[in-house]
């Protein structure tokens, strides 16, 4: 059985990108709360520890704290660790889009109805990290997909 | 966001890689912020100069950078992770590549000032002078008490700025979004400068907008906590500015009491005691370098003690024999860094550290691992002086 979603999103920095969910309900300060050789959320204040940016599509509010953020996501992408893509939920801050601007790493934005429904399907879908999302910034979609259930 | 035939050169590459790379930066950013137009700025604040901080990948982009790139606007540097005219016991490849990020830097046209509180030594432009300041504490710093105009900005929009002399119009410098939509409401006594670092710390934390009111703190609130103020809200957040007002019946508003106030200190005060004493993040200024003078009285500190500040805040400092003076204390200055990130104070040196400020626990804490005792000046030089 196939689940299928389709979310409009904003485009920031263009890109098509694929990879597992890694969803944050929280901001990130990735200079202080990630590890660049590793791609690992390094601290437990983000709520979601032990997670590994790697390959993702990484939905968060927002980045916080530290200007040199911004070569915390370039530098994730030189050791080839960083996100697939990102999206952020409350604001595309400038380190994230700067970041994500020279890193060439897809980023969009979606507003609260957006983020609602990509709340409620993965309610109805299950676990998180079993999702796969393809986010085409080009096309200005989201597309979610559960491969099997 | 529209930019001009000669905007849309430079993003084409007719004016060299850097500035094209440069132009990417601020056309995303204008994306992101919804800006309609591009606006000169006069003075950028770059940050990400740390080898520390910004590792190999970073060096590499600004030799990139550097091969072609050229600063259009007066630009200051962030600091360093070292010391340059009194080198640490780093490693040789460390201090190497320190100095190569540095002569990047200088190559474009940077001024290398190596200091987290450029207003303090550089002159203050007129009011409502649109800048553009990577460093988070002097960004804040800048819209809510010196009169001048920024977004938070990134090290990388910094950047790109200063080889632009642009930067999106959007945000904080649209005039109608510098007044603040919700206020803290302090019901505390703020007696000291660690005091507004918690404060600053807890309200970039709750308030996501970009302005933020903060009501009943004092009129006469020093620059030292206000630098506190402004370094906690720039590290927990995203929020780029406070106001300084009386209550308004028309805000929402978000109380700061007793409990708040401990339940933030909870958060970054993770030793009873420590090994060393610092002093410096942001940087020390000239005036609390006499500040720490004065309330020493000769003594001596009874833990070594490390203070951070702009060389040209020492060479001042020196003249008025605060420096010597302060070394017979015991103390030991280090130019050109911060204890934010320093890789002088890690944990293969120190479990744990004794200092004033939020900043240097939030950053000490997560990135070098190294667990915080945070306290008052006075705190501190009454428990650690003989």
């Amino acid at each position: 059985m196939r689940f299928d979603l389709e979310i409009k999103c904003k485009k920031i920095v263009g890109g098509r990108a694929t990879g597992k969910l890694l969803l944050s309900k929280k901001p990130i300060n990735f200079l202080g709360m990630v590890n660049t050789r590793s791609g690992e959320i390094t601290t437990t204040s983000s709520g979601f520890e032990r997670q590994n940016l790697k390959g993702k599509i990484l939905v968060f509010p927002n980045s916080i704290g530290s200007s040199v953020g911004a070569y915390t996501i370039y530098s994730l992408k030189s050791n080839s660790v960083a996100p697939n893509g990102m999206i952020c939920t409350n604001n595309v801050d400038i380190t994230t889009a700067s970041g994500c601007a020279i890193s060439n790493i897809p980023l969009a934005f979606i507003d609260n109805q957006r983020y609602d429904d990509l709340v409620n399907c993965i309610r109805i879908l299950g676990e998180p990290k079993e999702m796969e999302i393809t986010l085409d910034t080009e096309e200005g979609k989201i597309f979610i997909e559960r491969k099997s259930i | 966001m529209h930019l001009t035939r000669d905007e849309e050169k430079g993003l084409s590459g007719e004016y060299g890689e850097a500035t094209s790379a440069a132009y990417r930066i601020l056309v995303a950013i204008g994306e992101a912020t919804d800006a309609e137009k591009l606006v000169p700025i006069k003075w950028a604040h770059v940050s990400g100069v740390n080898y520390n901080t910004i590792g190999d990948s970073g060096l590499e982009f600004l030799r990139e950078i550097s091969k072609d790139g050229k600063v259009r606007v007066n630009t200051s540097l962030n600091p360093m992770g070292f010391d340059r005219e009194n080198l640490p016991e780093l490693s040789p490849e460390f201090i190497e590549k320190q100095f190569e990020i540095a002569r990047a830097y200088e190559k474009i046209g940077v001024t290398p000032t190596f200091s987290c509180i450029p207003y303090e030594i550089l002159p203050i432009p007129e009011d409502g002078t649109q800048v553009s300041f990577a460093e988070s504490s002097a960004a804040v710093l800048a819209n809510s008490h010196l009169n001048i105009i920024t977004n938070k900005e990134s090290a990388l929009s910094a950047l790109a700025s200063a080889l632009t002399g642009k930067s999106p119009y959007s945000d904080l410098r649209i005039n109608e979004n510098r007044s603040p939509m919700v206020e803290i409401v302090n019901e505390t006594d703020l007696e000291n400068e660690l005091d507004y670092g918690l404060l600053g710390y807890f309200t970039g934390k709750t308030i996501q907008k970009s302005c933020t009111g903060i009501c009943n703190i004092s009129d006469n609130t020093d620059m030292w906590s206000l630098k506190s103020l402004a370094a906690g809200i720039g590290t927990s957040g995203s929020c780029g500015m406070f106001q300084h007002k009386k209550p308004s019946k028309f805000t929402e508003k978000v109380n700061y009491g007793k409990k708040e106030m401990n339940e933030t200190r909870d958060e970054l005060n993770t030793s009873e005691d420590g090994q060393l004493i610092t002093f410096g993040s942001p940087q020390i200024g000239f005036e609390e370098m006499s500040k720490i003078h004065t309330l020493m009285e000769g003594k001596k500190f009874t833990k070594p003690c490390k203070i951070f500040c702009p060389k040209s805040v020492f060479c001042k400092a020196k003249q008025y024999g605060i420096i010597d003076s302060l070394q017979r204390s015991g103390v030991e200055f280090i130019s050109d860094a911060c204890t934010c990130l320093t890789p002088l104070i890690d944990k293969k040196n120190y479990d744990s550290i004794i200092t004033n400020s939020v900043k240097a626990s939030y950053y000490m804490k997560t990135s070098n691992k190294v667990s915080v005792a945070l306290m008052s000046l006075k705190s501190i030089i009454k428990g650690y002086t003989v």
